[in-house]
This record gives C-alpha cells, structure tokens and sequence, in this order.
C-alpha cells in the first residue's frame, strides 16, 4: 500500500501502461513540459520521449480524430482534454466516428482509445472549465464511461481503460486530484472490474448513488445522517456506462429509498435514467420516489455563486429527509 | 503546348476572376498555375517535373488507365439505374471525376493507405475494392461494406472532412511504426542476428472536396500533418459545386495555395488529365514516404453529374457549363491520345466496352443478392466487449420477437404473460 493523491496515482497508472504497453501514446495540449494544467503526466516525457508524450497544437477535434487514426494503424492514444468545456470541439470526432467505428465497419475495426477529461466545479474556475458533461457522452453507443473516486480506482481504471478494446472516456473528478488514499499497486483486488459499481457504505433506511467528485460527499451525508439514527448506504456508481444496474437494485431492493446526486444538470441527466430503470427493476421495493440532487437547467454558474449550484451535503440530506417522509 | 495554365481559364466567370484579383491585390496570391499534361486535345505537353513521372507510364499502363476509368463510368451508370429502380436508397455519382481518382488511385503502392469521402468509387476500383460490396452501404445493408484490412481503403466517410483528421493519424501511426522498426532492427544487430526484411516505407492519402475543405477538421489535419511532418498526401477534388453551391463561396484563393498557410506544397492539377494526376500523385507519395512532409493536391474537375440521385443541379447551374466541360472529358482526351499514338487499336475499346458490359451485370446480379442483416449483428458490433446493457436489449428483443407468431409456431404471448406474473408482476 502506497498513499498517493489522485492525481499522482492516474500519473503512476498512464507510467505504467506506458511501459507495458508499447503500442500507447499520450496526446494532449501542455502534457509534455508542462506535465499538463493539472500535472497529471508530470514527468512523463522526459521517460519516454515526445513521440509517446505528444504535445498537440491546440485543436480538440485534432486530437480526437488523429487518435483515431492512430487506433487504425494499431496504437492505443491516451487523449487529454484540458477541461470539460473544452471538448465540444472534439464532439463530432467523438460522437459520429470513435463511437460508431467498429459497429459501421461491421466489427472489422476496433479504436481503442482514451479520453481522460478533468470535470466537474468547486475549484473557483472560469467559464467552461467547471462543467459535468457526461450524460451527453453516456447517451451516446459505442463508448464506455468511467469516472473513478479515489486514487486506489484512479489507478486501475486509466490503465483498465488502455488495456480496453472499446473506446473508452475517463471522467476525472478535478476537485479531487489532490485527495490522498491508500493505492495498492500490486494487485486492484476490489476494483478488478471498472465497470462494476461498489457499495462504500452498507445501511438499511435509504440508499445514496454518486459518483466522480460527490461521492466524499455522499459518505458525509450518509455519516450526518446516521447522527439522526438513519441507516444510509451508499454506492460509487464508478462507471456511468455500462452502469451497473444490479448493484443499485439490489441495495433499493433492500432499503426501499434512493437519492441519485450529480454535479450534472438533473434535466436529461443521469440521475433520471437511474431513477427510470429502478422504477421498473424494483417498482414494488420503492417506498418513495426516486429523487434527484443536482445541478440547475441553467449554464454552470459564475465562481462566486457556485456554491449554491453544486449539490453538498445540505442538500443530500434535504432529499434524504423528503424521501424518507413517505 | 503550355502546359502552366492559369486556372482562370477554366472558372470563367466574373466572379472568379475578380476574386482572384483581389486576392492577389491584398495578399499577392497569384493565380495557381496547373499542371497539365495531357490536354482536352489528346496531344501530349510537357512539365520540368511531371513529364519524367509520366514517361515512366508504358503503353500498357496507359491503356490501363483508359480502361480503369471507362470501367468505373459504366459502372457509374448501373449503379444510377440501379437507384432509380429502387435497389439502392441513394447513388453518389462521380462521373467526370475519372482521371482523378484513377489516376491517384492507381499512383498508391499497396502498403499505403486510403481515407476516401463517399465519392472513391474510382479509388476503391483501383485498390480491388468488390464493387458489390461498396454498394451495400448504398443499398442499406451495411454502414460500411468492406474490410478495410483486405484493401488498405477505409470505409467511407459521411461527415465532411472527419477523415482527414483520420489519415494524419494513421500516418502519425506509420512515422512511430518507421521508428520502433528501426530501434528493434538495432537491437538485432547488436545481437548480431539477421533483422529481415523492413517493411515499405508507406504513406497515405486522405481524399476530401471543394465543399469540405471549409470543414475545420481539413485545417486541423493541415496543422497537424505540418507540425509532425506526418506522411501524407491531402487529395482536393475540386469539382466545383458542393450540392448547389459553387467554389467561390467556400474559398477566394485556389485552394492548393492554401498549402503555402501550412508549409507544405501545394499542386493545382488538371483533375481531367489522368496522365498528369497520376504524375503529380506519384510524386506526391514518394515525397511524403521519403519523410519530406505532407502535400496538398488540387485536382480541378468537374461532378458532370448530381451531387446525389436526390439532387437536381438544373436549379443552379446553367447547362451550357457542363457542356464546357464535358468538352474536357478525361476518357475522350486519352482516347484521342491513345488512338493518334497508335496504342490502342479498335479492339482494344471494343474490349473495353465488353468489359463495361460484364462488370455491369454483375454489378446488378450481385446487388440484388446483397444480404440483408439480421439487427443481431449490431447488437454484436456496438462494443468489442461485453456489454450489459446490449445484452439485456438483446435479450428482451429476442423475447418479444418470439412472441409473434410464425408459421412453424405458434404465438407465446400467452406464455410470455404467464411467465411474467410467476415472477412477481
């Protein structure tokens, strides 16, 4: 066991599926010199040289649609976008070709790459460097979306990511790269499989779902909760898709009562397909209606209002108490 | 014969000719000068450049083009028939494109690779795509058709100029496979082993239009090919008219002096002259796989026929502008050379035209047998791996589809129903 920051640990995950692996590259704008905004490849290009640690011109579509390239000719990219807002640009290249490749060329073709992309607010950011938009990708077949939590999953996933065949986004919760945890870099024992979704905390009166950046504080909501006498579990969704509807139906089966939280809007998000699928999985476990915290159907606030747009723990707890008083 | 002709000559329109002016008033942009060989006459010019590429074209293989791009016309022609008898959904025309794309087609080695739009059908004639299996994406059956393994020719592009992007990629891909090849024939060496044989140096070829090239992923794959000096060759079918809107609109210099932006060299050619497309492909490719860098290729032509068979250009184009052009016809001017030379004897066309007739009706035999998929097979396509949601899809689709009745069976609804309320419904 290692204590690393998030960051450091997608750092050491890309580290090793380089040397593993040398078929894959890193693209991305700053990634070399620089490390990247967020120095996640810190280091990187001084082990292994500029033709595995691209600098890009500064052109998101380009970034996304030489990977492709790159992915026919039997490379594995492993894409930086600088920031969320920052890859409508590469919307096109992501949405009508990487997803749509292998299924149009009647499975001949495979493309497997990845797209790391910081996400999500609380950092005091500009416009367009805060924003949570996975529903948009996660509507879309053909690719796989992961975001992981803690830097044991961080980990596992980016290099789980490289190691698979279908082009795969890895949402990183950049509110939290600086958060430290125990890494095991020997074995990924629990998160062996980047697309299940795992239950942090076990409780019986309602279940949290959350993922990315809210998931700490899901844990913080269950835990003020629990000072109330409520039993609280909660659930690291991990990947949005495939999203692992077992293990969120197993445990509404159990307490009967679920709150999905999201920085993402609420209106077309993810929390909604959540709430859609469980009414039809578990119908007759619900003893409240799905409930949904999340952000407003508005573009992502100035800075100084962020606060009041961004779901904490207030407002898990106010949709844990609505549930519950069904 | 002049054989750098200026291209105002051929725009001929007030428009053109003032743009062009100002373009060279405020940015001293010359006109482009084209490279022409073989003129709409059938006589043969000369280039300091390009004449030592087509020389290295033997009577045979000239005969070859003739016939490569007669084929192609013909089948062309079925394949407009065949949309308009309902078997296909949609036919891309590419008549009056011949020499451009036969001649740059027939200008790749086989270790290189193409990124074709949805026009190649010359292209994939001459990388042995299966002219059945192209139309399947045309019929219905199929968003792509071919294995582009078999062929180095990928699957048709429909969204404007994504392949650019695409084919500066996979060069990018050819540049780090040249360096691994090298490390590890080093590492051999010093063992003191044999490193066998390298493989060819390849380049590629991304093709796109005067439409697309306002695309932003043409300037994208432009800067990206310049800065890594990728191996490849941008592939420009100017043909004139993007649906109904004309060159002008999309640009008011010509296009292959755009090039000059990136650093790299740009080459108007005449798009109707087999003999110097193929010149200018030729030694376009040799560059790029030499490591010299990317080049820009114009080829001005003309789409004599509709954008698509939904397309109607008598609502923005004079017919007297494609007369003019038809007066150009590449077949026409490589016949008239080929006859005059004494290359080509009458039963050599005659042959030709037979072959036309063969391919043609296999072309309208084999589209009418085109397989029709089972929708299993996209479940089975979406992810390469195993994916839940796709399973349980399937699995509900193969439910409700075992619910009708057929005449081997009868329907299971009632069995479906009874099934679902054991399990607590």
């Amino acid at each position: 066991m290692t204590t690393m920051t998030i960051a450091k640990a997608i750092n050491e995950g890309l580290r090793t599926a380089l040397t593993d692996n040398p078929k894959s590259l890193l693209m991305g704008e700053d990634i070399g010199a620089l490390g990247g905004v967020y120095r996640v490849t810190d280091g990187l290009i001084g082990e292994f040289g500029p033709d595995r640690v691209v600098d890009t011109p500064l052109a998101e579509s380009g970034i996304i649609g030489t990977a492709i390239g790159l992915a026919l000719r039997g490379y594995t990219p492993v894409c930086e976008i600088q920031f969320d807002g920052f890859v409508f640009p590469g919307f096109n290249q992501i949405t009508t070709q990487l997803a749509k490749m292998h299924a149009r060329s009647n499975g001949n073709l495979t493309v497997p790459v990845v797209i790391r992309i910081p996400y999500g607010g609380g950092i005091g950011s500009v416009e367009h460097h805060s924003e949570s938009p996975e529903a948009l990708f996660a509507h879309t077949a053909g690719l796989r979306i992961i975001t992981p939590s803690n830097p044991h999953d961080a980990y596992w996933m980016i290099q789980q990511a490289v190691d698979c065949q279908d082009p795969v986004i890895i949402f990183e919760p950049k509110r939290r790269y600086w958060l430290k945890g125990e890494v095991d870099v020997e074995a990924p024992g629990l998160a062996e499989d980047p697309f299940k979704a795992h239950v942090l905390r076990a409780g019986t009166d309602a279940t949290i779902v959350a993922y990315g950046p809210l998931v700490p504080v899901a844990l913080a909501a269950a835990n003020a909760a629990e000072e109330d006498g409520r039993s609280v579990e909660v659930i690291d969704l991990r990947s949005i898709s495939p999203l692992d509807f077992d293990t969120v139906t197993a445990s509404v089966k159990k307490t009967g009562r679920l709150i999905v939280a999201h920085e993402a809007p609420t209106f077309g998000g993810i929390g909604g397909e959540i709430a859609a699928r469980i009414s039809e999985r578990a119908f007759h476990s619900l003893e409240a209606p799905v409930i949904r915290v999340g952000g407003f159907h508005m573009p992502y606030p100035v800075a100084k209002v962020e606060e009041d747009y961004l779901p904490d723990i207030d407002r898990i707890l106010e949709a844990l108490d609505r549930a519950l008083s069904y | 014969m002049g054989t750098h002709l200026p291209a105002t000559e051929f725009d001929g329109t007030a428009v053109d000719d003032q743009r062009e002016a100002d373009a060279e008033a405020v940015m001293g942009e010359p006109p482009a000068q084209m490279v022409q060989l073989l003129g709409p006459d059938g006589k043969l010019g000369f280039d300091p450049v390009f004449t030592g590429y087509a020389e290295k074209l033997t009577a045979e293989k000239l005969r070859g083009l003739y016939a490569d791009m007669a084929a192609i016309r013909r089948f062309d022609v079925e394949a407009t028939a065949l949309q308009r008898q309902g078997q296909l959904a949609l036919w891309v025309p590419l008549t009056g494109q011949e020499a451009a794309q036969i001649g740059s087609g027939r200008a790749s080695q086989p270790q290189d690779y193409i990124f074709p739009t949805y026009r190649e059908h010359g292209v994939a004639w001459t990388r042995n795509v299966d002219l059945a299996e192209l139309l399947r994406q045309f019929r219905g059956v199929s968003n792509g058709g071919w294995n582009p393994k078999d062929t180095n020719f990928h699957l048709y592009t429909l969204v404007l100029a994504a392949q650019t992007l695409h084919a500066v990629g996979y060069a990018m891909g050819i540049q780090r496979d040249q360096k691994l090849a090298a490390s590890s024939a080093a590492v051999v060496r010093s063992d003191g082993q044999d490193n066998g044989a390298a493989a060819p140096d390849a380049a590629v070829i991304a093709y796109f239009g005067d439409g697309a090239s306002s695309e932003g992923d043409v300037h994208e794959s432009m800067v990206f090919a310049s800065s890594y000096n990728a191996p490849v060759v941008f592939f420009c079918q100017n043909n004139h008219w993007a649906i109904s809107v004309p060159t002008n609109v999309q640009t008011r210099v010509p296009l292959s002096n755009r090039a000059k932006g990136y650093g790299f060299p740009g080459i108007r050619v005449d798009g109707n002259d087999v003999i110097a497309v193929h010149a200018v492909t030729e030694w376009a490719l040799e560059h790029a796989r030499q490591g010299k860098g990317p080049v820009l290729i114009e080829a001005f032509t003309y789409r004599v026929g509709a954008h698509t068979t939904a397309d109607d250009p008598t609502k923005y184009r004079e017919s007297e502008e494609e007369d003019a052009w038809r007066a150009k016809d590449p077949l026409k001017r490589l016949e008239k050379y080929l006859r005059a030379e004494g290359l080509a004897d009458e039963a050599f066309f005659a042959k030709v035209k037979a072959d036309g007739d063969e391919l043609a009706a296999y072309v309208r035999r084999t589209t009418h047998d085109l397989e029709t998929p089972d929708i299993r097979s996209a479940f089975a396509n979406t992810y390469v791996e195993a994916h839940p949601l796709v399973a349980e899809e399937l699995a509900w689709f193969e439910e409700y589809s075992a619910g009708f009745a057929t005449e081997e069976e009868p329907a299971r609804q009632a069995v479906t129903a009874q099934a679902s309320q054991e399990a607590g419904h």
